[in-house]
């Protein structure tokens, strides 16, 4: 086809669905789409928002966009590129890349750049430790927040103590503490994160000179930690099913059997069982802080507001350590792996300079490599976490006024009607009158539920507006992997429509058949049987105990260093990752061919 | 090992021996020196060849004559070459070479009837390029016992065709310094056969092997009259990363009357995979146990056995396409290490 000429849809050409104009609207003003926008190439944000977003989420959106774009345009100063512009349509994010062209503007940048950037890559070490003490105030600070409490009357004391502040303030001051320490977070988020995927891929464009064929997996094994803390819940979870055996305990894990169900039974056990409860204690603080998903949405819960994930996988566990296996990783045999195999691809380049060229690189990028796997958890998982923890205790608050049902209903209004609602009910707590939103927002809350499932049930296009003859907005193409190449596959991909093929980044080689398992989102992982191949729109390493049960993974979303295809090779399960539409394309049920060397998937029935 | 002067098996010999065994001959020794099998083999040396031209300078000058000509000359280029490989092949082998010769082919053929290929192994390959090597004959599936004296002198012929006569005048490369030896070998009846490649051909990679075969013998793969099947390996990771068995409609087989001769495939085989996961992995171990015994990337010609089932190794050469490119390092080491970062952040790729 025709590429120079190819485009996709204009923004102006996509219609809000009938009936969900309202529900659309609501969305703030400076994330709508306008006519302006039909002139500018903009692709869907499926990586990190695969399903459509509801009013309070877009917060993630907004603070992410903020702090990065700090990050790249005004902090480190990026030459070649400023921050992301993002618009909301039918629920669903789309960005698009804001590149400096002017060559004298690329110059000045260029200096700010090596003044700010290098300084950061000189002193990694002490401004990483120094990024982890932020990290661990700012989550005792959120974790500190008083819980929310209107009493009938103000304490006796306060007013002894002349005080002078009456209960309702502390409503709002908490809110926006909560909301301000989120913004913040995502400063932090993106404080290393760029300068750590460019000294990565600054190695991999170099492997990828020097060895052309080398798979993107075999790379990203190079430069993989070992032993980084997004591997820790999953590693706990494997100590848990070992102290279970050791403890005596295990036949109480029984598959299907509940966690509330199992937890009751070990308490009734005695000492052993209640051991293996402390046990688990110790485990869930901090490192069931972690979410069934990305972090992104409020309905992506930890293992730790829903031991139903962990509990799912222990039994698994379990008969691996009775069958003898000690399910401890390798950490050891691992290390001296990844140094085999950086060294044997050094013997293989053609001069002593590559060489040098080639340390020099991965010295820089397992420099930075700790921050770029170890930030998540601390982010993504746990202050994230935190953070839609707080809201919903607004939520239940504000349902327990009558605001809407349910303090899950929050997360359908905007954070600015959340604040809206939270000074409706301090005002009617004032005055002694009832509060006006009961009557406004039940309304709201079920036709926003309307909208979202019926967005669900449409997809949209990977991208709108004419397609750039190249992308090298360094941002882009590092954080979404997004490449010419890749947009040239969408734009085929909906033209193949017939084809039993689908294309997607080999992420962890070996050849498997099987029933596909679609799932959707991340509360049908329950469906997923012995034996499946796993087929979602983005995998996530929280998912890691469902990876003992599957065959193989397809995922619409991710590139090779994907947490999904770090775990798909560590299990040694053949998996294709970034395939566009997997999860539209391949049916329930249906079976399919998975082969992770060469990043194909085959519908074979 | 009780060979004679003119005679030399190849466990023998090695590169360093050339001068003496041309470089296919060497070649074969220093594989059979690396361990790596290839079908057995014994090189008549250019000594051999030396005596022969003796001989036959008793009547009239060769090298002399053919160092006299002009390369622009064709038509005296065409009447030299035809009045020199004339003479050759009319005249008698020398006694001592014949008798060695005779001895040499009874013990390879050790009582069988196996056919045999008599291969051009000139001294001048390795000054020359590659495709010097490919102007001397070849004779492959010699059966019959008094047939292989007979190609070893059309080998030391064929050093006098207009093309090969040619081509050394135009490369003014001296004629005293030109000699032929001849390789004596066993001919491998491969169920399959191919090339492999050490360093891609298509990418340049060093870091993979690209191994291309298909059913019969290598002549079909090596003279592109079938597509081969197609596999690309990892050196390091040993993943096969590219599978593309291909439509292999023909094969070589071993012609009744000596040759060979194209037979078609039967339909289930066409479309299968001429070699398992197994082979692979041993052939991509063979090609880089070359590569390392030579220091440099090869270009390997390679059989299955159809009996054995052996792994053997017809030839191998340093590849010369990519390694000829690699003038200009891909990165240099950087006084400051930061600096390599700027490829990616500091630069606007063009359309």
């Amino acid at each position: 086809m025709n590429t120079q000429t190819a485009a996709f849809p204009a923004p102006s050409s996509l219609q809000v669905l009938p009936g969900t104009e309202q529900a659309q609207a609501a969305y703030p003003y400076y994330m709508q789409f306008t006519a302006a926008d039909d002139a500018r190439f903009w692709f869907y944000n499926s990586m990190h928002f695969p399903e459509p977003m509801s009013a309070f989420d877009m917060v993630t959106a907004e603070a992410a966009y903020c702090a990065l774009g700090s990050s790249t345009t005004r902090v480190h100063c990026l030459p070649t590129t400023l921050g992301i512009d993002y618009r909301i349509i039918n629920g669903r994010v789309y960005i698009g890349g804001n590149a400096v062209t002017d060559p004298a503007q690329i110059a000045r940048r260029t200096g700010e750049f090596q003044q700010r950037a290098f300084y950061y890559y000189g002193n990694w070490e002490r401004l990483y430790a120094q990024w982890r003490e932020k990290m661990l105030a700012l989550i005792r600070e959120a974790q500190g927040l008083p819980k929310l409490e209107l009493p009938e009357f103000e304490p006796l004391a306060n007013v002894h103590a002349g005080r002078g502040i009456a209960a309702n303030h502390a409503l709002l001051d908490i809110y926006q503490k909560t909301l301000e320490g989120y913004f913040r977070m995502w400063h932090h988020h993106f404080e290393f994160l760029l300068l750590g995927y460019g000294a990565y891929m600054t190695f991999f464009a170099f492997c990828k000179k020097a060895f052309p064929e080398i798979s993107d997996q075999t790379v990203a094994r190079m430069v993989a930690g070992i032993e980084a803390e997004i591997f820790r819940p999953d590693e706990e979870l494997r100590r848990l099913a070992r102290r279970a055996v050791e403890l005596g305990v295990d036949d109480e894990f029984k598959e299907g059997r509940t966690a509330q169900a199992v937890m009751a039974a070990l308490e009734a056990r005695g000492a052993a069982g209640r051991e293996w409860l402390e046990e688990l204690a110790t485990s869930r603080d901090p490192w069931f802080n972690i979410n069934v998903g990305d972090g992104f949405y409020h309905y992506h819960r930890s293992w730790n507001d829903d031991l139903s994930m962990p509990f799912a996988g222990l039994p698994g566990y379990i008969a691996r350590v009775k069958a003898g296996e000690s399910l401890k990783r390798p950490i050891e045999n691992l290390q001296a792996q990844r140094r085999q195999l950086i060294q044997d691809y050094r013997d293989l380049l053609g001069s002593e300079e590559e060489r040098q060229a080639y340390d020099q690189m991965i010295a820089l990028a397992h420099r930075v490599f700790p921050y770029v796997e170890g930030h998540k958890f601390y982010c993504e998982h746990w202050y994230t976490n935190l953070f839609f923890n707080k809201i919903r205790e607004f939520g239940a608050l504000l349902a327990a006024h009558g605001f809407f049902a349910r303090e899950e209903d929050v997360f359908q209004l905007t954070h600015y009607e959340v604040e809206a609602a939270i000074i409706d009910l301090m005002t009617s707590w004032s005055n002694g009158s009832p509060p006006r939103g009961p009557e406004r927002w039940p309304q709201i809350v079920s036709e926003r539920r309307a909208a979202i499932a019926e967005w669900a049930r449409h997809s949209t296009p990977p991208a709108l507006g004419p397609v750039p003859d190249v992308i090298d907005d360094p941002a882009i193409v590092m954080l979404w992997g997004i490449t010419r190449e890749s947009l040239d596959r969408w734009l085929r991909a909906t033209s193949d429509a017939g084809s039993r093929e689908l294309r997607g980044f080999a992420a962890s080689s070996g050849i498997v058949e099987g029933p596909a398992c679609v799932v959707r989102s991340v509360e049908e992982i329950a469906r997923v049987r012995q034996g499946d191949i796993l087929v979602c729109q983005i995998t996530n390493p929280t998912w890691a105990p469902i990876f003992q049960k599957i065959a193989g993974a397809v995922s619409d979303i991710g590139g090779s260093m994907s947490h999904a295809a770090i775990v798909a090779r560590e299990f040694g399960l053949p998996a294709v990752v970034g395939t566009g539409n997997a999860t539209s394309r391949i049916k329930d049920g249906q079976r399919i061919r998975v082969d992770g060397g060469r990043g194909v998937v085959t519908l074979l029935s | 090992m009780g060979a004679g002067a003119h005679i030399a098996w190849f466990d023998e010999i090695g590169l360093g021996d050339r001068e003496q065994v041309g470089g296919k001959g060497g070649s074969l020794g220093e594989l059979t020196r690396a361990g790596i099998a290839v079908p057995p083999g014994y090189v008549v040396r250019t000594s051999a060849f030396e005596r022969f031209l003796e001989s036959l300078e008793r009547e009239a000058p060769v090298r002399a004559a053919v160092a006299a000509l002009k390369a622009d000359d064709l038509e005296s280029i065409t009447a030299c070459s035809r009045a020199l490989r004339r003479g050759m092949e009319e005249a008698e082998l020398p006694g001592e070479v014949l008798e060695e010769l005779t001895a040499a082919q009874a013990r390879l053929r050790a009582g069988t009837e196996q056919p045999v290929a008599v291969r051009s192994s000139a001294t001048c390959e390795d000054a020359l390029d590659a495709s010097f090597a490919g102007l001397q004959d070849t004779y492959l599936w010699i059966r019959g016992a008094a047939q292989v004296p007979e190609r070893v002198r059309s080998c030391w012929a064929s050093l006098y065709s207009v093309p090969s006569i040619s081509y050394r005048l135009k490369h003014g490369f001296p004629e005293e310094r030109v000699a032929m030896a001849v390789v004596v070998q066993i001919m491998v009846d491969a169920g399959t056969a191919g090339v492999m490649f050490t360093r891609s051909p298509t990418t340049g990679d060093r870091s993979v092997v690209t191994i291309e075969g298909a059913w019969g013998l290598g002549s079909a793969v090596v003279g592109g009259e079938v597509t081969p099947d197609r596999w690309v390996l990892g050196k390091i990771t040993g993943e096969i990363s590219v599978r593309e068995i291909s439509d292999k409609l023909i094969q070589h087989v071993p012609a009744a009357n000596g040759g060979v001769e194209a037979v078609a495939v039967s339909d289930e085989r066409r479309r299968a995979a001429c070699l398992s996961d197994a082979q692979l992995q041993e052939l991509s171990t063979i090609a880089r146990q070359v590569e390392r015994h030579y220091g440099r990337a090869q270009d390997i010609e390679w059989a299955i056995d159809r009996h054995s089932g052996a792994i053997l190794l017809l030839q191998s050469r340093p590849e010369t396409v990519w390694s000829a490119r690699d003038a200009a390092p891909i990165a240099k080491p950087q006084q400051d290490p930061l600096m390599h970062v700027m490829s990616i952040f500091g630069t606007r790729r063009c359309p």
